[in-house]
């Protein structure tokens, strides 16, 4: 858009020159040799720019390329079997990430179920319900969310959610939701507070700010029009957001819930923090000590003295990122096709 | 905000305004459900507005009351020093993450603003998309996953050890795409009157950029360069693969360097009471420090018409 008037005003330039002859005689060759170098300066100034750019696009190539080459070896060495057995044994040299699979998964789909509900709730309150003079302070205080650092959130998890969780809510939950045929079975065993539940709990608290940003933004983008004819046929004020509203940002809000999925997915610090890091079983409860796959590399990355290790290490990594990219790109179309282009992603970074 | 808007007597469900504004209809007994099913909705839904605001308050809360307790001057001065002895800080911890982040900064600040120059100012066809789309996958990948890049490249390969300059790298990875994304922004907010006029004088291209545009977009890139800042500041895991932390005070680049997010780790998996008031206390200091990057930020775009 911008180049665009550099070739136009300067032909035009040299237009009105030719034409008018207004030019002094004298100052023609100084602007011809002024022209002849800012034009190298502009092809340097812009070849930089350029660079810049490039920079950015070999750096995604080398991490693809790089992960992918280094976890290489362990992949080749287990085949399939990397993805779906169990055993991580240095000294017998058996490395497989389904524990740490199941752990991302889990405590990702906890964190969907607890957060994404209440950011919606959030966004529909800061959009639909709230005071004018409101908006701001209850957006803001959401929004710092997001900044808080995520060893902050994995030093507070550590301290004081994770033994409030064993003395209170795992053991009110085991007695209620545990009794119920099916999905009783996620809430058996010892409740031990440093386990997938309450690592799925503070994932759900750090995808909240994102989801409701982002929710609050599609939400924005519904024309009133809509909201008005529902209101005018006697709709109530929750029909009209039921019916009206919803529907239409449908798309984007999930996008946003999406774009949360991804930021959980590959949450490293807090989770460590919280999830106990001590059990590879996978036994369907969520008050089981697991992994997650960021946690797995943060716990075992300093351990790996011998290639196959390191290999196995950059394969879960490499999972993880192709999982996450996956999430990552599905997000964005589903936002972009909402918003016909940028705005709402923006918010979030 | 709807319903003000609406007739009056159409509006009566929706907002029950009282005065002139009369319901049409008796309201039965289903109307009367409707409406109290509507007003618990909005109950609920308040309420997640106020679990979202109050778990922020919660959090910052215990932060400032558990970590004032271990604030004093050698808390900043002192190196972290083993189990049993009086004292010990996050001193190398502040240097290494001022270091680590300045580093960062002269890597990618060129990096991100370039290529942000690049798209709002060259940039067309599938070369500007596939920067755009590059930066837009690294934003979206987990933090840990460039941690074991750069661990991959330069720790095992490269450098051969742990290194401060392995950290600043991945940081740098890390605010690249925030710095891009946010020049592109602002440089399309300069208006086009601008570059035109400058061009109209015979001024090159290149000096229009930075003579008019970038200067006229300053308050907006320096925004973007603060947060991309305060966001790698408060980075831990990439860090924890790439820098591991220190005790001693380190200025070498190529030497593992402490960082305060890693110092608040070591302090909060230790098993010691006193290790723990100094994680809170660490805690404590990084968050003014964010805060007081994202005040810049802010102060930064304040008054600015391009913010």
């Amino acid at each position: 858009m911008a180049a665009q008037p550099s070739p136009i005003s300067s032909a035009s330039v040299a237009a009105v020159r030719e034409v008018t002859g207004v030019a002094p005689p004298g100052a023609a060759p100084r602007l011809v040799t002024h022209r002849s170098t800012s034009i190298t300066a502009d092809s340097v100034f812009q070849g930089g720019a350029r660079v810049a750019g490039g920079v950015i696009i070999a750096a995604l190539i080398g991490i693809l390329v790089l992960l992918a080459l280094d976890s290489r070896m362990a992949l080749s060495t287990f085949g399939l079997s990397f993805f779906t057995t169990s055993t991580w044994d240095n000294v017998k040299q058996q490395f497989g990430i389904l524990p740490y699979i199941y752990g991302t998964l889990m405590t990702s789909a906890v964190a969907m179920v607890l957060g994404v509900p209440v950011a919606i709730g959030a966004a529909l309150y800061v959009a639909e319900y709230c005071p004018n003079w409101l908006r701001t302070p209850i957006s803001f205080s959401v929004e710092l969310l997001a900044a808080i650092p995520s060893i902050i959130y994995g030093l507070w998890g550590f301290f004081i959610l994770s033994p409030f969780m064993r003395a209170y809510v795992e053991p009110a939950l085991q007695a209620t939701l545990g009794k119920l045929p099916v999905i009783g079975a996620l809430f058996s065993g010892n409740p031990i507070g440093k386990d997938l539940f309450t690592g799925g709990v503070i994932l759900a608290i750090m995808i909240l700010p994102t989801v409701m940003a982002v929710s609050r933004e599609v939400i924005l983008t519904v024309p009133p029009a809509q909201r008005e004819g529902m209101l005018a046929l006697g709709a109530t004020r929750w029909e009209t957001i039921t019916t009206a509203v919803l529907p239409y940002a449908r798309g984007g809000i999930a996008g946003a819930a999406i774009l949360g999925l991804g930021r959980a997915l590959g949450e490293t610090m807090a989770v460590t923090l919280v999830i106990g890091n001590s059990s590879r079983a996978i036994t369907g409860s969520l008050y089981t000590p697991g992994y997650t796959m960021a946690s797995a590399i943060a716990n075992q990355f300093n351990e790996a003295d011998n290639p196959l290790y390191s290999s196995a290490i950059t394969g879960v990594a490499f999972a993880l990122l192709l999982i996450a990219g996956v999430v990552n790109v599905l997000a964005r179309l589903l936002i972009w096709q909402m918003q016909g282009g940028r705005g709402a992603v923006k918010a979030v970074i | 905000m709807a319903a003000g808007t609406v007739a009056p007597g159409a509006s009566a469900p929706a907002g029950g305004s009282p005065g002139p504004t009369q319901l049409l209809f008796a309201p039965d007994a289903r109307y009367t459900r409707r409406r109290a099913y509507s007003t618990f909705m909005r109950g609920l839904v308040s309420a997640a507005a106020l679990l979202g605001v109050a778990v922020l308050w919660i959090i910052l809360a215990y932060v400032i009351i558990r970590g004032l307790p271990a604030l004093n001057l050698p808390f900043f001065t002192q190196r972290p020093l083993p189990y049993g002895q009086v004292g010990g800080g996050v001193g190398p911890a502040l240097v290494g993450s001022l270091i680590l982040m300045a580093v960062s900064a002269v890597i990618g600040v060129p990096v991100g603003v370039g290529a942000g120059i690049y798209l709002s100012e060259y940039g067309r066809g599938r070369f500007a998309d596939a920067i755009r789309f590059s930066s837009d996958l690294i934003a979206g990948m987990p933090s840990i996953v460039i941690g074991v890049f750069i661990w991959a490249w330069l720790v095992r390969t490269v450098i051969g050890n742990f290194s401060g300059l392995a950290g600043a790298i991945a940081l740098a990875v890390i605010m690249v795409p925030i710095i891009l994304r946010t020049v592109e922004e602002v440089l399309r907010l300069v208006p086009h009157t601008l570059r035109e006029a400058a061009l109209a004088l015979g001024v090159p291209q290149w000096r229009v950029i930075l003579g008019i545009v970038l200067p006229a977009a300053r308050a907006g890139i320096i925004t973007g360069v603060v947060l991309s800042l305060a966001r790698a500041g408060g980075e831990t895991a990439p860090l924890l693969l790439t820098a591991l932390g220190n005790q001693f005070f380190s200025f070498n680049l190529l030497q593992p360097m402490a960082a305060l997010p890693v110092q608040i780790y070591n302090y909060a998996v230790a098993p010691y009471e006193d290790w723990h008031t100094k994680a809170w206390g660490g805690a404590l200091v990084l968050i003014s420090l964010i805060g007081a990057l994202s005040v810049i930020a802010r102060y930064a775009t304040r008054g600015n018409r391009l913010g």
